[in-house]
């Protein structure tokens, strides 16, 4: 709780006009000669608004490319008025970006935008998580075939998974670099994996019944389980493929029994 | 299984500092120039880093910033910490920054006389302050706070300011001098800061430099600026750190020097970001004027054989 003076005081002043365009210049300001300050402050209104879209602008850069610089900006504003960082470390923003977009009635014409800005999310999460050594692959030859379905798996710290109704990840790396974009149907689902082994991050789609799999296993449910899950929602869910496929991603650290 | 591992133990605070820099100059790191940086010839120079881009867990930042210590001394400086806020000091941001310190045993620590979050909103910018009996109290013992924290003092940066508080009572170099006095911290001097507030609020900034206590200066900030207009149409220039620095800048920058002799001196580009030989040469010119004032060797020398 903040204290009368507070939330009176000069900083309480600020706070309630800098993300208000039209508000009314803090009183305690003055400038030199008694002169008018109004342009003064709007210095700082633009420095906290410009910078904070620029914060949102290194996190989502598929979606601006996707958008335009100005429609981007324009939602940005939107949504820092809205809802305001809460934490000095900016690569932790725009958790809340893409439902926002969601919500944004002018791109109500792309569906498929939260979603691409959930993986853009997950990817800078992945670039910042901890570092760790993947699991060899070795490891896992090494156990019993009797004592397989019992089997956990530890997470690694920068897996992520985005599922999604649209073709998000073909969208997110296709406008993740100048190239130009190729014609892409977007309407077909696609379950997004995001790793990052060492030092590079990686986005793979996942097969079908995969993501159900995936998720699963990172949440450490046991590998009989998370395959009887995935085999419901996915008929053709190839076991092998999977496991193998998120080993070599980087998704896990380490396997075990819940008994060990 | 290991799901449950010990946690990583917390690497031990200095018990000495890196030795002192003394007149080198420096320039932010941008992790865009990083392949060049080590591609070219080992350099004198040492680099300055914002604190908050290397709080994360892990990943490329790290890597890079220890690629940049194994060979070079480092500045970190806060952008965040809100020392000049009213409400008492994020004390989760304040464990971060001695966790970063501490890995990293910078030469230089500094912060802003300035604060960027109220209630539980960040509002990244470097608001200003009004001067008075209160809000010096306050940011002492915010001062405080980080240099025991940290254990070591920091250095303290004078802001650049669009507009003046009507309660202020104390002139900004009396409330510096103030805080110098009583947390025992050293003085991060920006000299752009110093001429866009003078001519944003009407005074000299050589009279400025005149009343500041340039004895606790331990480093010295360089940057460029841009120019806008106030209500009446007047010059209102703006800490834009987007271009080379200025030529008012450098003038008041030789001046200082000359008379107080060398201190590390870093360039700041943070937007419009040049390619790294530019900012390179940027440093090279600050080079230039603290090597025109460095302590006579030769006469060290002569006394040392007599």
């Amino acid at each position: 709780m903040l204290q009368p003076e507070q939330a009176s005081g000069y900083a309480a002043q600020f706070a309630a006009a800098l993300l208000t365009p039209d508000g009314a210049t803090p009183v305690a300001v003055t400038a030199p000669g008694a002169k008018a300050a109004g342009r003064r402050f709007d210095v700082y209104r633009n420095n906290v608004t410009v910078s904070l879209i620029e914060s949102l602008i290194a996190i989502y850069p598929a979606v601006q490319r996707i958008t335009g610089p100005d429609f981007f900006r324009a939602m940005a504003r939107a949504h820092v008025r809205e809802t305001p960082p809460t934490s000095p470390l900016l690569f932790d923003y725009g958790r809340d970006f893409p439902c926002f977009i969601g919500r944004y009635e002018h791109a109500e014409a792309m569906p498929f935008l939260p979603d691409v800005a959930r993986i853009e999310r997950a990817w800078l999460d992945a670039y910042h998580a901890a570092d760790a050594v993947p699991l060899d692959g070795a490891a896992l030859a090494a156990v019993p075939p009797e004592r397989l379905p019992g089997l956990r798996f530890a997470a690694h710290p920068a897996a992520r998974i985005v599922r999604s109704d649209f073709a998000a990840a073909t969208i997110f790396s296709a406008n993740r670099s100048d190239a130009p974009v190729p014609r892409i149907d977007g309407s077909v689902p696609e379950d997004a994996l995001i790793t990052r082994p060492a030092f590079d991050v990686a986005v793979r789609h996942l097969p079908p019944g995969g993501a159900v799999f995936a998720t699963l296993l990172i949440t450490q449910h046991p590998l009989g389980a998370a395959a009887e899950a995935a085999f419901e929602a996915a008929p053709d869910f190839d076991l092998a493929t999977n496991i193998a496929g998120l080993i070599e991603a980087g998704a896990f650290t380490d396997i075990g029994f819940e008994d060990s | 299984m290991r799901n449950d591992a010990p946690p990583a133990p917390c690497p031990t605070l200095p018990l000495r500092f890196p030795p002192p820099l003394g007149g080198v100059a420096g320039t932010c790191f941008k992790p865009s120039h990083l392949t060049a940086i080590l591609a070219g010839a080992p350099q004198r120079g040492f680099f300055e880093v914002h604190a908050e881009n290397y709080m994360g867990a892990g990943g490329p930042p790290h890597h890079q910033l220890e690629a940049i210590r194994r060979d070079h001394p480092l500045s970190i400086h806060g952008v965040c910490m809100s020392i000049g806020g009213p409400q008492p000091l994020d004390r989760e941001h304040l464990a971060r920054f001695r966790k970063l310190v501490a890995r990293y045993q910078p030469s230089l620590v500094s912060e802003h006389l300035a604060w960027s979050t109220h209630d539980t909103t960040f509002f990244n910018d470097l608001l200003p302050l009004p001067y008075t009996a209160a809000t010096l109290a306050r940011v002492c013992d915010h001062i405080d706070e980080v240099q025991s924290a940290i254990r070591r003092p920091i250095l303290l940066e004078n802001p650049s300011t669009y507009v003046a508080f009507h309660e202020s009572t104390m002139s900004e170099t009396d409330f510096i001098r103030a805080i110098v006095r009583r947390t025992g911290c050293g003085l991060l001097l920006d000299v752009n800061n110093v001429f866009v507030s003078a001519i944003n609020h009407g005074f000299s900034p050589q009279d400025y430099l005149a009343d500041f206590p340039l004895a606790a200066v331990g480093e010295i900030h360089l940057a460029g600026h841009a120019v806008q207009a106030d209500d009446e149409g007047e010059p209102l220039l703006i800490d834009s750190h987007d271009g080379p620095v200025a030529y008012d800048v450098w003038a008041l920058f030789a001046n200082v020097i000359a008379r107080n002799g060398p201190v590390p001196t870093l360039i700041e580009w943070d937007s419009n970001i040049p390619d790294w030989p530019v900012l390179q040469a940027e440093a090279a010119a600050a080079q230039t004027i603290l090597d025109d004032h460095a302590p006579d060797c030769s006469q060290e020398v002569r006394d040392a054989a007599a």
